[in-house]
């Protein structure tokens, strides 16, 4: 599913990271707690989360994953945007609940990691 | 090649910075993506603890054709009982730490998985020294 077809499931604004809403991505992880994405292996790069500070873009780079939508209406800081453009990530932020926002990304045919 | 970085205590706004920063040296190295990935998961986990759980310390890295090998040394206040705190789900973060989306006594378990070697040493009222190990081939 394209990055883009993503956003507009979750009724999601891209923050940065919209040179690369052509991409396809088929798996995703959502959690709140970092540790858990960092026990994440190789090549997930898609994270839901309602964790919205500067430990998010943080974990992401050291797991290699450059994918993260914010849900529960989690604004990122203009710092972890800045952060996030330098690491090359697409951010989103969705209005949705966890559960509704993984709920209509199942629907739509998105794979859990495990 | 050796680097060094300083923690500070409660600094979270930059609490990776040392395990990025190491991060893009080993990119720049050409290691392996995954040796990279698990190097810097373990590292990240003991710079937070670091940041999180002592006041402050530093971190270093020692790299040669073969290995890396990181130290976290931390100024205290010691763990009293490692065994304890090799234990996953045991922790004694603060709320601010478990805001921040750790503290859920992942981290030094994390930090085993990733490495060849780890060795914690711990001397209550003194500090901690985080030593982890990877092979780089």
């Amino acid at each position: 599913m394209k990055l883009s077809e993503i956003a507009k499931v979750l009724n999601a604004k891209v923050v940065c990271g919209q040179d690369r809403l052509d991409e396809e991505q088929d798996k995703v992880f959502a959690s709140d707690l970092m540790s858990d994405i960092l026990t994440l292996g190789d090549n997930f790069p898609m994270i839901v989360t309602g964790l919205c500070t500067m430990q998010t873009i943080r974990t992401a780079e050291m797991g290699n994953l450059d994918i993260i939508v914010f849900v529960r209406k989690k604004k990122p800081t203009e710092e972890m945007i800045e952060l996030a453009e330098d690491e090359g990530m697409v951010l989103m932020e969705c209005d949705y609940s966890m559960f509704k926002a993984c709920g209509l990304l199942w629907e739509a045919g998105l794979k859990p990691i495990y | 090649m050796h680097l060094e970085y300083t923690v500070i205590e409660g600094d979270f706004v930059n609490a990776g910075s040392a395990s990025s920063a190491i991060k893009k040296t080993l990119k720049q190295l050409n290691v392996n993506p995954s040796i990279v990935k698990r190097v810097v998961v373990a590292l990240y986990e003991a710079e937070v603890n670091a940041i999180a759980h002592a006041y402050g310390g530093v971190v270093t890295a020692d790299i040669d054709a073969g290995k890396i090998l990181l130290r976290v040394i931390d100024k205290g206040p010691g763990i009293p009982d490692i065994d304890w705190a090799m234990q996953e789900g045991n922790s004694t973060a603060s709320p601010e730490v478990r805001n921040m989306g750790f503290g859920a006594g992942m981290g030094l378990p994390n930090i085993k998985k990733n490495v060849d070697r780890l060795n914690v040493q711990s001397t209550v009222g003194v500090g901690t020294t985080v030593e982890m190990e990877v092979n780089l081939s």
